[in-house]
């Protein structure tokens, strides 16, 4: 019941359909983003900079639910940001945090029946949220693309991977003969490594790297302007995952592609990004720059992050995990979705809205206590 | 300090209907008591057939194995049961490697009763107690099944069932690959409190490199089965001789954003280790390769207590 009048409440205070006072001749006018202002503000919505024509996707207020049985998982609750042509995005959080939802809200491939997507997703002047399926057909693979986590699962299994690749490249050039789109492909899987006398293998043929590359292959072949990477090099050994990661910068440089990266692995980020946006239970708790992010961390939780990795830590030196598990996304908690887990939270924390404090430069965050928390650190010698 | 486990040439090679697979090919190490010796290497090099070699779930097919100076390497029954009692192992997925129908309490009270030592209800459930006060798992847990606990929790319990037997010796699967971060510390901070408080004996297999420097005293680096470099674990990092172990620690992505790393670039694929030629395994990806490295290549120590097997590491890195 509470459960439903929560809801309830987020859904009164934003609106439905098409957005309110919108029409083409304003886009004109304003740019695309021009009216980012009218909107509600959620977590960090509407509050990035940047919104010019070099921006390739803004995603604005984006919330994303699933059923699952009488349960109601929220799973993204009111996510925002830009990404701008040839630019990287990092988006960095634990499991269940919601970072794969947004890319394949992204994508629209998420299951229609049991999952609910609110707010717009611009990418070139099409509002794919409300866009239709024949329109996302033509920007999936081409313009934007994706790169799964498990190479298992998103490989075809009964076919050889030329075919898996070559019907990428063909679905997107209509008419193109058979054998040209396989050239294509081979070149492909070569500029990934894999020999020609090994594209007509199965993929169980392929060690888990070398699928991996194969789905590297899939994604790049048709040069897209916007690439999600979901966890790209999860499975990977560093050698194989330094060659990846590689592949990704040379496209970005060749075809000035942008890139959203999702990871939990901070060692990467600081290498493939510009931006990093930490995710916490669905939403941006906080984003900015690398530099911003890396050398003066505000949130309790990405403080908390930085504190768990071994690579921050001299040997001997104990690592400071953060306690306790990540809220079911069915049952966040109210006020900040960190305060049962933070340890610099108060009452004040529990209940309300968090503020998205702007901390200067590109550099945001959403908790209550900022100043606070920096005081206790700085006095315990930590900041 | 005392050699715990001394591995001889140990061999653990596999048939296959294209020749034989050299897994494990003549590795000798030693564990010292209440150290963490940490093995790296990509998948496929044979860092998790050699755990499994060490603690006898899978038999050596050549070299020799010692347990406290004690040859075990082909044990009889009796001493194997013995031997899993001083020598236990957690795997990479709990989930997989925990019974779905067993609840904390049964899957930590099967290894308690097997070891006969507890048999009376009240000492059995003492024990369980404690074992989940060490490994931090609440009492409201006790009749819990895997499926209701989360990944941090599930690998609580899989280390709880290895220290019921209270072992010396402790062989990690990638115990930390599949939780997250904040998790992962949690389990960190778990194996190094236990270590201290019983005086263990590790052997962390992983491939996260950032882990291994973090936890292991020694490092060993593997390469398709054979042990390329093994040194203490600062030096390692430090100064890495085998161009195998410079190229594989320049892969691993810094969080230091003012210090990017120099990346060494590897060529080719990996070697088959079906019927391997006898030279350096890692010849076809190395640069520095020359004639001299198409013989087998021996275990040097450069430096002290840092061994290489090179034929080149002393002249590429200005060693006299």
């Amino acid at each position: 019941m509470e459960k439903l009048e929560k809801e309830k409440t987020w859904k009164e205070d934003r609106h439905d359909g098409p957005p309110r006072g919108w029409d083409k001749n304003k886009e004109k006018k304003e740019g695309k983003h021009g009216r980012r202002d009218h909107h509600h503000k959620h977590g960090l919505s509407g509050e990035i900079p940047g919104a010019d024509p070099g921006t390739i996707l803004s995603v604005r207020d984006l919330w994303v639910e699933y059923t699952s049985g009488t349960q109601l998982i929220k799973a993204v609750n009111g996510v925002s940001f830009d990404i701008k042509r040839g630019e990287s995005l990092g988006l960095v959080g634990e499991s269940g945090c919601g970072k794969s939802t947004i890319a394949k809200a992204l994508l629209k491939i998420l299951p229609e029946i049991s999952s609910r997507i609110r707010g717009e997703m611009w990418y070139e002047g099409v509002e794919m949220a409300a866009a239709s399926e024949e329109q996302m057909l033509k920007i999936r693979g081409e313009e934007i693309s994706m790169i799964f986590q498990d190479p298992m699962t998103a490989l075809n299994p009964v076919k050889r991977v030329i075919d898996q690749v070559s019907a990428v490249v063909r679905l997107h050039n209509p008419g193109m003969p058979k054998t040209k789109a396989e050239r294509i492909s081979i070149d492909m899987l070569k500029e990934v490594g894999i020999g020609e006398e090994r594209v007509r293998d199965y993929p169980h043929q392929f060690s888990g790297g070398m699928q991996q590359r194969v789905e590297v292959a899939i994604g790049l072949s048709c040069k897209p302007k916007l690439l999600l990477a979901d966890e790209p090099t999860t499975a990977l050994d560093v050698t194989i995952q330094a060659q990846v990661l590689d592949m990704m910068r040379t496209l970005m440089h060749e075809k000035n592609t942008a890139l959203l990266l999702i990871t939990h692995n901070l060692g990467i980020v600081a290498e493939m990004c510009d931006y990093v946006a930490v995710l916490y239970g669905g939403e941006i708790v906080e984003y900015g720059s690398k530099r911003e992010v890396f050398k003066d961390p505000r949130h309790p939780y990405t403080i908390g992050l930085f504190g768990a990795i071994p690579d921050m830590h001299g040997q001997g030196e104990r690592l400071q995990p953060i306690e306790g598990v990540m809220p079911e996304p069915s049952d966040l908690p109210d006020g900040c979705k960190f305060h049962t887990r933070c340890p610099y939270a108060t009452d004040e924390c529990k209940s309300g809205t968090m503020p998205v404090v702007d901390l200067g430069g590109t550099h945001r965050c959403q908790c209550c206590r900022l100043d606070e928390v920096k005081a206790i650190r700085e006095k315990e010698g930590k900041a | 300090m005392s050699t715990l486990i001394e591995l001889q040439e140990l061999e653990r090679y596999f048939k296959t209907p294209k020749g034989q697979l050299h897994a494990v090919d003549k590795i000798s190490m030693k564990f010292e008591q209440g150290t963490t010796m940490g093995v790296v290497g990509e998948s496929g090099c044979g860092k998790s057939t050699l755990a499994r070699t060490i603690i006898h779930l899978q038999e050596p097919t050549g070299g020799k194995m010692f347990f406290e100076g004690e040859d075990m390497t082909h044990p009889n029954k009796a001493m194997i049961k013995r031997l899993r009692n001083h020598m236990q192992i957690i795997f990479q997925d709990p989930y997989m490697t925990l019974n779905p129908r067993y609840t904390v309490e049964d899957t930590l009270k099967e290894p308690l009763v097997l070891s006969g030592k507890y048999t009376k209800g009240e000492s059995l459930n003492k024990e369980i107690r404690r074992l989940m006060d060490m490994i931090g798992i609440s009492g409201r847990l006790r009749m819990s099944y895997p499926h209701e606990l989360s990944g941090g929790r599930r690998q609580r319990v899989g280390i709880g069932r290895a220290l019921a037997m209270d072992p010396k010796f402790i062989a990690c699967d990638e115990p930390v690959a599949s939780l997250d971060v904040s998790i992962q510390a949690q389990i960190i901070n778990l194996l190094q409190d236990l270590q201290k408080d019983f005086g263990l004996t590790y052997m962390f297999v992983t491939h996260d490199m950032s882990v291994v420097r973090f936890i292991s005293h020694d490092i060993s680096v593997m390469y398709l089965g054979q042990l390329v470099e093994t040194s203490p674990s600062q030096e390692l990092f430090e100064r890495p001789l085998h161009p195998y172990s410079k190229a594989l620690l320049s892969a691993i992505p810094t969080t230091d954003i003012d210090k990017p790393r120099e990346r060494i670039r590897l060529k080719g694929e990996l070697m088959s280790p079906i019927n391997p030629k006898p030279g350096c395994r890692f010849l076809p990806r190395c640069e520095y390769a020359t004639e001299a490295c198409q013989q087998p290549q021996k275990l040097e120590e450069l430096l002290p207590g840092h061994f290489v097997a090179c034929c080149r590491a002393r002249q590429l890195n200005n060693l006299s």
